[in-house]
C-alpha cells in the first residue's frame, strides 16, 4: 500500500495514472449530474413550503459542499507538502485554488438567487453561512494573490502553504463567530443524526448531483494538476521524452 | 549561563531596540495615529447624522478605522530589519527565533496598538459616546489590537519577499481579523444597551490567546522560508 502511494506521488506516475482516470471520472460525473438534474428538475415533487423554487438546491448544495471540500483538500496537501516535501502536493494545492474560488463564487451566486424568493433579499448580512462563505472566497483570493506575487517558485509554494494552514485553523473560528448572529439560513437536511429529513424522491437526485459534481471536480483538478506538473518539471527527462513522443506521433 | 544569552534578555533587548528605533523615527510612529484621528473626525462630516445615531455607529466605525490604520503599520514590522540586514542576524542568533518574532510583535503592539487605545476615548467624544462606553471600547481595542498584531505578524512575515506588499498584506490579514471586529464592536454595543458584555470579552480574549499560541512560531517559520 505504502509503495503504491509513493509511486503515485511521483509526477511521472501520477501523469500516466491520471490519463487513465480522467475520462472515467469525467464521464461518470457528467452522467450522475445529468441524472440528478433531470430528475430533480422534472420528476421530483415540489416542496410543500418552497414550491418549485427549492430546485436550485441541486446546484447550490454541490457547489457549497465542493467549495468547503476544496479548502480542506488544499489544507491537507499544504501540510503534506510542508512536512514531507512532496512536489506533487504543491502542484495539487496550486491547481485546486482557482477551482475552489470558482465553486465558492457559484455557491454564493446560487444561494443569493435562492435567497431572493425565499427571504426576499439577495444578500443578508445576518446570515452566518453567507458571510463565512464570502470570507472563504477572500481567503482563496488571498492565497492566489500571495502565490502570484512571489517570484521564486519554491518560496511561493511554502509561504502560501503556511497561509492556507493559518486560514484553515481560522475557518472554524470565522464560521462560529458569524454563527452567533441570528440566522435565516435553513439548517442542513442531509447531515443529521436521525437520518436525512428530506423525501427520498428529492434526496436521490441531490445525492446524485453531489457525487457527480465531486467526480467532475476531481477530473478537472487532475487535468489542471497534470499541466501544472508538466510546467514545473519541464526540464526533467520524462517530460522531454513525453514531448518527443508527442512530436513523433 | 551567560546572562546575555538568556531568553528573557533576548526578548527585552529586542523590545527596547524597536522602541528606540521608533523614537528616532517619530513621524513613522505618529502618522498612523494622525490618520486614525483624521478619518474618525471626517466620518461624521460625510454622513448626515444626529446625536443618537452617532453614538450607535461609533463603536463599529472606530473599530474599522482602528483596524485600517493599524494595517498600514504592519508592513514595516520586518521590512526595516530586512533592508538593513538585521533580520539575518536574528536568523543566525542563538536566541530561539519565535522569541524574537514575539518580541518584535509585542513592541509593534506597544508602538502602534497602545497609542490607538489611549487616544480612542478622546475620539469617542466626536461620536457623542458616554465615558464608560468609551472606556469599554478602549478595553476591547486593547485586547483586539494585540490579537491583530499577532495575526498581522504572520502576514508581514509571509509577504516579506514580495514587493509593494502593504495592499497584499491587508488582503491576507483582513478576512482573518473579522471575528475580532465582530466581537470587539458588538461588545461595546451590548454594553451601550445595558446588557452584559462579558461574553464578548471572553471571545476576544480567547481569540487573542489562540493567536498567541501559534503566531510566533508561524512567523518564525515564514521568516526562515523567506530568507532561504
Amino acid at each position: 500500500m505504502m509503495k503504491f502511494i509513493h509511486k503515485l506521488a511521483s509526477p511521472p506516475h501520477f501523469y500516466s495514472i491520471s490519463s487513465v482516470l480522467i475520462p472515467w471520472l469525467a464521464i461518470t460525473g457528467l452522467i450522475l449530474i445529468l441524472f440528478g438534474v433531470v430528475n430533480g428538475l422534472f420528476f421530483a415533487p415540489p416542496d410543500y413550503q418552497q414550491g418549485d423554487a427549492y430546485r436550485i438546491i441541486y446546484v447550490h448544495v454541490p457547489a457549497a459542499y465542493i467549495s468547503m471540500m476544496t479548502y480542506t483538500l488544499m489544507a491537507i496537501s499544504s501540510a503534506i507538502a510542508l512536512i514531507w516535501r512532496i512536489k506533487l502536493a504543491n502542484a495539487i494545492t496550486v491547481s485546486a485554488a482557482p477551482l475552489g474560488a470558482w465553486f465558492t463564487f457559484l455557491a454564493l451566486v446560487t444561494g443569493s438567487i435562492w435567497g431572493k424568493p425565499m427571504w426576499g433579499t439577495w444578500w443578508e448580512w445576518g446570515d452566518p453561512r453567507l458571510t463565512s462563505e464570502l470570507l472563504m472566497l477572500f481567503l482563496y483570493f488571498g492565497y492566489m494573490a500571495l502565490h502570484a506575487s512571489i517570484v521564486d517558485e519554491k518560496k511561493a509554494d511554502q509561504l502560501s502553504s503556511i497561509l492556507i494552514l493559518v486560514g484553515a485553523i481560522n475557518v472554524p473560528v470565522i464560521h462560529y463567530s458569524v454563527e452567533w448572529w441570528s440566522s435565516l439560513h435553513q439548517t442542513s437536511t442531509l447531515l443529521k443524526i436521525d437520518g436525512p429529513s428530506i423525501a427520498t424522491s428529492m434526496l436521490i437526485p441531490l445525492l446524485s448531483t453531489i457525487f457527480g459534481t465531486t467526480l467532475y471536480f476531481l477530473s478537472l483538478l487532475m487535468i489542471r494538476t497534470r499541466s501544472e506538473v508538466i510546467m514545473r518539471q519541464k526540464n526533467t527527462k520524462w517530460v522531454k521524452d513525453l514531448i518527443k513522443g508527442v512530436q513523433n506521433a | 549561563m551567560n546572562k546575555y544569552l538568556s531568553i528573557w534578555n533576548g526578548f527585552t533587548s529586542t523590545v527596547k531596540r524597536d522602541c528606540l528605533l521608533s523614537k528616532k523615527n517619530l513621524t513613522q510612529f505618529l502618522n498612523p495615529l494622525l490618520l486614525f484621528i483624521l478619518v474618525s473626525a471626517s466620518f461624521p462630516f460625510a454622513v448626515n447624522l444626529n446625536e443618537s445615531n452617532l453614538s450607535t455607529i461609533g463603536p463599529g466605525v472606530i473599530w474599522v478605522i482602528a483596524i485600517l490604520s493599524f494595517l498600514l503599520t504592519l508592513s514595516n514590522l520586518y521590512m526595516h530589519d530586512l533592508d538593513d540586514g538585521c533580520l539575518d542576524y536574528m536568523l543566525l542568533s542563538p536566541q530561539p527565533l519565535p522569541i524574537l518574532t514575539f518580541a518584535k510583535t509585542f513592541a509593534h503592539w506597544v508602538l502602534s496598538g497602545l497609542p490607538i487605545v489611549l487616544i480612542c476615548p478622546f475620539v469617542a467624544i466626536f461620536y457623542q459616546m458616554e465615558l464608560d462606553d468609551s472606556l469599554v471600547l478602549a478595553l476591547t481595542l486593547t485586547i483586539g489590537t494585540f490579537a491583530l498584531s499577532l495575526i498581522g505578524s504572520i502576514g508581514a512575515a509571509l509577504t516579506l519577499s514580495t514587493k509593494n506588499n502593504s495592499i497584499l498584506l491587508s488582503l491576507l490579514v483582513l478576512p482573518v481579523t473579522i471575528p475580532i471586529l465582530i466581537f470587539g464592536a458588538k461588545t461595546v454595543v451590548l454594553y451601550q444597551n445595558g446588557h452584559t458584555s462579558l461574553s464578548g470579552f471572553y471571545f476576544i480574549g480567547a481569540y487573542c490567546m489562540f493567536a498567541l499560541s501559534f503566531s510566533p512560531f508561524v512567523s518564525a517559520a515564514a521568516l526562515r522560508i523567506g530568507s532561504e
